[in-house]
Formats: C-alpha cells, structure tokens, sequence
C-alpha cells in the first residue's frame, strides 16, 4: 500500500503549462503507487480523501514505461467515469501484468477543493527507471 | 532562446534553416522580446516536428508558442497524404476542438453594470463547471452517436440554439467525416454525463465589455461597438476528446514502428494519413470536433436560458465560434500548386482572410474572426485573419496568452480568496468552485496577452480588432 516514507516519496514537478507526477519507491510497484498519489496531490491533498469505496484495475502491457503511461491513464478514467478522488493505491506487477485496488471518495468540493480536472497522461518527462535499487516513475499530464 | 538561433527576415519573423532530420525549414513569428522569453523547447520540438514525413513547405510557431507534447503549443504543420504525410495525435492534442466561442448580449455593459454580482451567480449556475461537474443532459447510445456525427447542428435539432447559429460556427457547426465506431466506449463513457459543461483549468466562461476598437470597419461587420456586453465561452471536447487523445497517442505510438516511421521523440507518435490507424484517428478526431462543437452549443442555451431570466427580452447573438486544435483537410497552394493537406493546428486557430469560400457572408470582407483568450484579470482580444496568412502560416493565427508560470509555481505566490477580493475590486467578479484552481489562474501567470496580439499583428497573421475586458468569469 501507498505509505509515505523516506524511500517511498511523491512530488509533483514543474511544466509551464501543465504538471509532472513523480512518485519513488522501492519497488516499482512502489513507485507507481506514489506516482499515483502525487496525481490526486495534482487535483487536491491526498490526506482529504476518504479510502471508502474501492475499484479494482488490471492491465497487462510489457513495456515498464507504457504500463506506467496505462496506470495513470486507468486511475484518470476512474477519476473521470465515477468522479473519484483516490488516496490509497495497491499495486502488484507480475510478468507485466498489473493488479491494482485504488481506494477513495466521491469529489467533494468544500472538501476537496479540486484544482483541475486531469485530461490525460502524456509521454513528456516519462520515465520508469531503477536507480540502484530505487525505483522512479514519473510523466507530464495534461490539465 | 538565443538569436542567433535564427535567420531574422523581419522584426517578427525567425526562421530556423533546416539542418540534421529537418525535411524544411521553420519558422517563429514573434517578437524580439518574445523570442528570447521563449521556452528552448519550442525549438526543439519545431525542428522535430520539421523532420517528420510529408511535411510540407515549412513547420510554424506562432507568437504564443511554448512546451508541448510532441508538437509544440502554438504549432502549425500541414503534411500532403500523397507524399507519405501523417497524422498525430499529440498535434492536436487532448482537449480535440477546443476552441473559443464570442456571443453578443445585444446590451451595453452599463446597463448591467448594477448586477454584475447577480449576473456572475445567474451564469456560474448554469453553466456547470469544474472537478466533477455533471450534466443535466445524459446521452444515450443513440444521442451519442448522433452527436458525434451531427455537432452543433445535432445539438440545434435537440434544441439547443437557434438555426442562424450554425451560419457563423467553423465547419456550419457540423463536421464531415466523422466515424463513431473508431471512438472507444471509454471515451464515450466520460463523455455521457459532460454535454454542455465548461471543465476547469483554463477553461472560462465570462462577461466583457469591447473595452477598445482598433478596426472600426471590421468591428462594425462582427457587431461590436465600445462600451457593448459580450460573453466569450473557452471549452473543448470534454472527456471524449481526452481520451480519444490518450487512445491514439498510445496506438500511434506502437504503429509508428510499424510503418517504419523513426521518431527523434516518442510524443511525435503519427501514423501515415492513409493507414487504417490514420484514417481511424481522423475519423474519431472528428467525432471530437463535433462534440466540441456540440458543447459549446449546449452551453450557449444554457447561458441565453439564463439570461433570458434575468432580461426576457434578452437575445445572444451568436458572433462566431473558432477552434484552437484540430487537423483538418484543406487545399493550400504550394510553389504554385493547389495541394489537398492535412494542416495540424495545435494551440492555433483558422485565419482566413477575406473573401474566403468558407466564411459566413456577413464577414467575408473582413475575414475570419479568430479570438485570443487571455488571463481572467485582462480578457481576450478579438482579430480577423489576413490573406496574406495563406502564404505565412496556412492561414493561422495565435490563440491564447499562454502561460509564464507552472501551476505549482502560482499556488505557491497567490491564494484563490485573497485573488477574488482583489479582482471583485477592480471590478472583475469571479465564480468557481475552487480557490486552489483560481490560484492557478493567477492573471500574472499569465503573459502579456497585448504583446502576443501585437506580434501576431505585426507579422500580418492577423488584424487587431478589439479588446475584451473582463467584468464577471466563470472558472471551473
């Protein structure tokens, strides 16, 4: 699960127009939970999202960087399609394929106060790379 | 970016001679000043986007280029589908047809002056906005499909709108060729609930007086005299558009390969116009555009249904309506050629210029309107498109101020209440769901919307018409 520590962190990062996600951890599944994170912290703060109601993702995909590009995108449309804040993010990744539980509410604007909406993932800044044992994995995303 | 980058022709025209994988050169129609605040990656990515096959006389950026995806924002190519020319995805983008629509309240803002604070409530009511906004229009199998075939023209035979409306939409507010069935059940599920909604970010809905005329003739044609009330709405194609972008952009990416097409950046993904992906893109590409367009009709009922609340006698003129990012299929003359191409507007609208076929008959001596959205704090800018644009820049034109700051960087100087009060003391009300999303909205993160209307003018793109100030805005 999706727990903030000194080896697993997220961060948002810098695009004139636009934002980048990024999200480290130890793990690869680590770090596209954080990324995932640092993409609800785009809209609104993670820590206002009640993990109440779960939904349930699976994708198959090879390619580290595409299955992070069709992470993002699935949490995007969940967002989108149910009008959902996420805060908490499982993952596991075998042999490409991904399983995931994403847990949250329904956006809630005295408390959420969201930002934007997310239209989609780009390939600008895209990256999914194992940094000596720790893991990173980040993208631009159209808002 | 550095000068001497550039070959200067004028004072407002920069061209990049073609070197390494450019198959033509490129061109930057900016100022001096604009050129040098300019990102280094609108560069980049205009010379990548100079390299890519059937790529035709030059790749353009106009006045208010920066950083895109793959193409940069701001970006005109045209690319000839007899000579191997392709389509992306990323050169159009997410929000497909975005665009720009200006109606006319047939009042003058004094005569509204009183209840601005009602008239910013009347119009955030209804016309949804915002995270998590719905509709009180939900689609059904069938509506969908009609929709994405019929545009504004479905939207009317719902009706929405009025039938003069359609006269003065880009396309007679229906594009042809659209393809329901290349469009995914995803994208048609976001976008069931989303007809007739604003979105956020830098979406706007809002209320401004022609504060200043620079062309009184042109003026005149489009109706707008000084002091007169109008209402600019700034919306795409919602979740449809998005995640048509998200689909293709990923498929083109896999099918670029395929074709055998060697990308220096992955986001330039495209496939060859005649390929089954490019003719799928197209297809369901311009299923977007009409959703877009059906949108912006929607809203427009929305807001006359309002102001008709408020002032029965009320009757919003539809002025025009013009998209900011599109690929669509016109005849251009090439070294003294009439050539079908496929010209990718990516962050630019239609210029046409005078007596052009496709304009309403009421502006065809004054030539496309294009409109220019600035920041929330200043308004927009209303020009029209020159003939010289045809050979400039594929009759193209500038759309928007663009950003000079990131969202994270604005949150971090500005916050969305204290902003509110101080532009509710200017006289400037604005309504919307989100003080964080204000605070990104932030006028000053924005640049200077007068120098980038000035060097579109400058380098003849377009004629300035008329300033659009700011009275009552909607954000979502």
């Amino acid at each position: 699960m999706a727990t903030l520590t000194e080896q697993n962190t997220f961060e948002l990062f810098p695009h004139v127009a636009d934002i980048g996600i990024r999200g480290q951890g130890q793990t690869m599944e680590k770090a596209f939970e954080m990324a995932a994170m640092a993409l609800t912290s785009v809209v609104t703060d993670p820590q206002n999202v009640s993990p109440t109601i779960h939904v349930r993702i699976h994708l198959e995909e090879k390619d580290p960087e595409l299955l992070f590009l069709d992470w993002i995108n699935s949490v995007i449309y969940e967002m989108d399609i149910k009008r959902m804040l996420f805060s908490v993010y499982e993952v596991s990744i075998k042999s490409g394929v991904l399983e995931a539980q994403i847990k949250g509410e329904t956006v809630d604007l005295h408390k959420h106060d969201p930002a934007v909406d997310i239209k989609g993932a780009t390939l600008t800044e895209l990256k999914v790379i194992d940094l000596n044992g720790q893991w990173l994995a980040q993208c631009v995303v159209d808002v | 970016m550095e000068l001497n980058l550039f070959q200067k022709i004028n004072e407002t025209t920069w061209q990049i001679s073609a070197h390494g994988n450019m198959r033509v050169p490129a061109i930057i129609y900016a100022s001096e000043e604009i050129i040098q605040n300019m990102d280094n990656k609108v560069y980049e990515q205009l010379c990548n986007v100079a390299g890519l096959p059937g790529i035709v006389d030059k790749a353009y950026a106009m006045p208010d280029a920066h950083w895109g995806y793959g193409f940069p924002i701001g970006g005109v190519a045209a690319f000839d589908p007899e000579h191997g020319g392709v389509v992306s995805a990323g050169g159009v983008g997410f929000d497909i047809s975005c665009g720009v629509r200006l109606l006319h309240t047939g009042m003058k803002i004094d005569e509204l002056r009183s209840q601005l604070p009602a008239i910013a409530d009347l119009l955030y009511n209804a016309v949804p906005s915002g995270v998590g906004s719905k509709s009180r229009i939900k689609l059904t199998d069938k509506e969908m499909k009609d929709m994405l075939q019929g545009g504004a023209r479905w939207a009317l035979h719902q009706g929405f709108g009025e039938s003069e409306d359609l006269e003065f939409i880009e396309e007679h507010g229906h594009m042809t060729g659209a393809r329901p069935e290349y469009i995914s059940a995803r994208a048609k599920e976001r976008q069931r609930p989303e007809m007739g909604t604003l979105g956020s970010g830098n979406h706007y809905l809002e209320l401004q007086e022609v504060k200043t005329i620079d062309d009184p003739i042109a003026a005149e044609a489009l109706g707008l005299s000084l002091g007169d009330a109008v209402i600019s709405i700034h919306c795409g194609s919602r979740g449809l558009g998005h995640q048509i972008g998200t689909d293709y952009l990923r498929d083109m990416l896999v099918e670029s390969k395929k074709h055998g097409i060697n990308l220096p950046d992955r986001e330039l993904a495209c496939a060859p116009i005649h390929s089954e992906i490019g003719e799928h893109y197209l297809g369901a590409m311009r299923g977007g555009i009409n959703c877009a367009l059906a949108n912006r009709q929607i809203i427009t009922h929305f807001t006359r249904e309002a102001f008709q609340k408020m002032f029965p006698n009320s009757n919003l003129r539809l002025v025009y309506d013009v998209s900011h990012n599109t690929c669509k299929s016109e005849w251009h003359e090439v070294d003294g050629e009439r050539k079908n191409l496929f010209v990718h507007r990516k962050g630019a609208t239609r210029a046409w210029g005078p007596d052009h076929a496709e304009l309403p008959k009421k502006y065809s001596t004054i030539g496309q309107p294009i409109f220019i959205g600035g920041s929330m704090g200043i308004g927009s800018y209303v020009l029209v498109g020159t003939k010289k644009a045809e050979s400039l820049s594929f009759s193209s034109a500038c759309h928007g101020a663009g950003r000079s700051m990131s969202r994270t960087e604005a949150t971090k100087i500005w916050r969305g209440s204290e902003l509110i009060e101080s532009l509710k003391e200017q006289g400037i009300f604005i309504r919307s769901g989100t003080y964080r999303g204000v605070a990104e909205e932030a006028p000053e993160a924005y640049k200077n919307l007068f120098s980038v209307v000035d060097s579109a003018a400058a380098a003849e793109l377009a004629i300035k018409v008329a300033h659009l100030a700011p009275h009552a805005c909607i954000k979502g």
